[in-house]
């Protein structure tokens, strides 16, 4: 079922940390809301939980109001961040516990308790306590214990940052192709934008208590809306424009763009990795010079901080520098010219 | 460097040792063969047969008991629906300080001004209603004051330890508020409640100055009789009884406290 989130505020005190959120999840997605720590991305899952009712605006599952519906109510499940497991209950009842709750049969509990265990490689530990678990499998109880009930919604509340980075990896892919297999709608909230990229069928990217901008991940990454999505959702160069006819003017040069932008004066994004590296040419179309500065080996890269030719810094004074990031195969020293081209489709025109 | 760590562990056994002494000796003595004077005449357990069928004795250890079981029954109950009402109703901050600062106080105020405020208490009650008579219930009254607070602190201190997330978990797996209590709540706040509980009875059991003030003819505890005793003159039968009361005071505040460790963490 489809969930649609209109208008919700919430406030603790005189902190807003919900500002009228609106969203759309469909069926079967993998939604991901992404977004800085205090930016009000758990509240909002809260809030969807059941565990928070929020001050005005309302909550629709499967077109009905389930605003006032409390936790208990609600064929929504939850994974904690601390994943909250019963300690002094063994796998099997924590497994079985929203099943027994609701007085499902004993027959049908055992079976879909049994089927989940089999499901996240549980089975054997069901006579287990939590306090005797790895915390990998903690985090896989807590995920089985909550699908077990078959909820419309499964929401994730940080599940991987008690993970350590090794693992969490590996936890990811195999999140992404668990919600794949069963068709679920899966919420998760997160701060890592790494993750939300990789798992995520489409992602909302919250600021503030509000959202900023909603979108398959390719989309937002490579066309944010505004400089806080460009600079959250990885690295980015953001330069200072106007636009001059069908052109956009820079103090690095005069770029043509595939979508032009709506202002006479903004900024505009481009991606390091976007930026192509080239033998020092001709003056043509999107195409500057530079001056190496600064190469960062990084492993799988190279960060490589320019400096724009001579025009650029006679014209403005302030020294300019464009990242970008390339193989790290490539050698590259302070003090090398090179040739920059922007591509037309990577040039982003943000909004105000 | 050898001499002032010699120095330190001497100080250390030293001090120990004196505040074990007055409890040792009344030990030795209770298993002393002599019955007057302070002079070592060989073992001996006569005076735990004779402390036994002295009725008296038996009769002001059962008001101990009494006394301990009931008030120690009432005050877990109190405590425990008090630690849950203050810990998971959402009070206003000041509020909730206020009520911490109100629960706190009577752990540190002197048990002579609770007994006096007690007493105070009590006659004012006996003038609007009748049977508030000094006797086995105002003990029990007085009682529950003092162990409230110790119940309603170590209850709490579980809840906190505990965090809401396992409360919310039950919620979102569709937990009623019946079954939430009585199958999340409750058995994991069982080992503070019984620490709590094990406190309060010990307090009780070794409680004196309000006892004094609040009990009536009829209803003598231990430590009011051995006071009474003690100033007819001391006897190894009393030693005995003291014996049996550390013994027993000891066991349960060991067993308190290892209950308030169990699957804490």
């Amino acid at each position: 079922m489809g969930l649609l989130v209109a208008g919700v505020q919430k406030n603790f005190g005189s902190h807003k940390a919900l500002k009228g959120v609106n969203l759309e999840v469909r069926k079967g997605e993998f939604f991901t809301l992404l977004g800085p720590s205090g930016c009000g991305k758990t509240t909002l899952l809260r809030v969807i939980a059941g565990l928070e009712l929020p001050d005005s605006g309302h909550v629709f599952l499967g077109g009905q109001d389930i605003t006032r519906l409390s936790a208990a109510k609600r064929q929504v499940n939850t994974v904690f961040q601390s994943y909250a497991l019963f300690p002094h209950l063994n796998i099997f009842e924590n497994m079985a516990f929203g099943l027994k709750a609701r007085h499902i049969d004993p027959v049908e509990t055992n079976r879909r308790v049994a089927k989940k265990l089999e499901l996240f490689g549980l089975s054997g530990l069901e006579r287990r306590y939590p306090h005797q678990l790895s915390g990998g499998q903690k985090q896989r109880v807590a995920l089985a214990r909550a699908l077990v009930n078959q909820p419309n919604i499964l929401l994730l509340d940080e599940p991987m940052s008690a993970l350590d980075a090794h693992l969490r990896g590996q936890v990811q892919e195999e999140l992404r192709r668990l919600q794949r297999k069963l068709k679920q709608t899966f919420i998760l909230v997160t701060h890592d934008q790494d993750e939300a990229l990789m798992v995520s069928d489409r992602l909302a990217v919250i600021r503030d208590g509000l959202v900023e901008q909603v979108g398959e991940p390719r989309d937002v990454y490579s066309r944010p809306k505004n400089q806080f999505v460009a600079e959250f959702l990885g690295a980015a160069n953001i330069i200072k424009a106007r636009r001059d006819g069908g052109r956009v003017v820079t103090s690095l040069g005069s770029f043509d763009l595939s979508l032009a932008p709506v202002w006479d004066e903004g900024t505009l994004a481009i991606r390091p990795e976007r930026i192509v590296l080239g033998e020092a040419g001709g003056d043509r179309a999107n195409w500057v010079r530079a001056e190496v500065r600064e190469a960062i080996y990084r492993g799988q890269s190279l960060d490589v901080w320019l400096a724009p030719g001579q025009t650029i810094r006679t014209k403005t004074g302030e020294d300019l520098r464009v990242r970008v990031r390339t193989h790290s195969r490539d050698h590259l020293r302070p003090g090398d010219q090179v040739s920059l081209f922007f591509p037309p489709e990577d040039l982003v025109a943000l909004e105000h | 460097m050898i001499v002032q760590r010699l120095v330190v562990a001497v100080v250390a056994i030293f001090s120990l040792f004196f505040l074990y002494v007055p409890s040792l000796s009344v030990v030795v003595f209770s298993v002393n063969q002599a019955k007057y004077g302070l002079v070592w005449k060989g073992f001996s357990w006569k005076w735990y047969t004779s402390l036994f069928h002295n009725q008296i004795i038996l009769d002001v250890a059962l008001n101990s008991l009494v006394v301990a079981v009931i008030s120690t029954a009432v005050a877990t109950l109190l405590g425990t629906a008090l630690a849950l009402g203050m810990d998971r109703f959402p009070w206003p901050k000041r509020l909730a300080a206020a009520m911490n600062f109100l629960v706190h106080l009577p752990v540190v105020t002197p048990d002579i001004i609770l007994a006096a405020a007690l007493v105070l208490c009590f006659s004012l009650l006996r003038q609007l209603v009748p049977g508030f008579e000094m006797g086995l219930m105002t003990l029990i009254i007085g009682h529950v004051t003092f162990q409230l607070s110790f119940v309603t602190l170590v209850v709490r201190s579980r809840l906190a330890a505990l965090g809401r997330d396992i409360d919310e978990a039950a919620r979102d797996l569709y937990a009623s508020d019946f079954y939430l209590f009585s199958r999340v709540t409750l058995p994991l706040l069982a080992p503070g409640i019984i620490a709590g509980a094990m406190l309060a009875f010990t307090l009780s059991l070794d409680d004196f100055i309000i006892s004094f003030f609040t009990h009536g003819p009829d209803s003598v505890t231990l430590p009011i009789y051995l006071y009474a005793s003690i100033r007819r003159g001391i006897s190894p039968e009393i030693h005995a009884l003291s014996t049996l009361i550390l013994l027993v005071t000891v066991f349960l505040v060991l067993l308190s406290e290892r209950l308030a460790r169990f699957r804490a963490g």
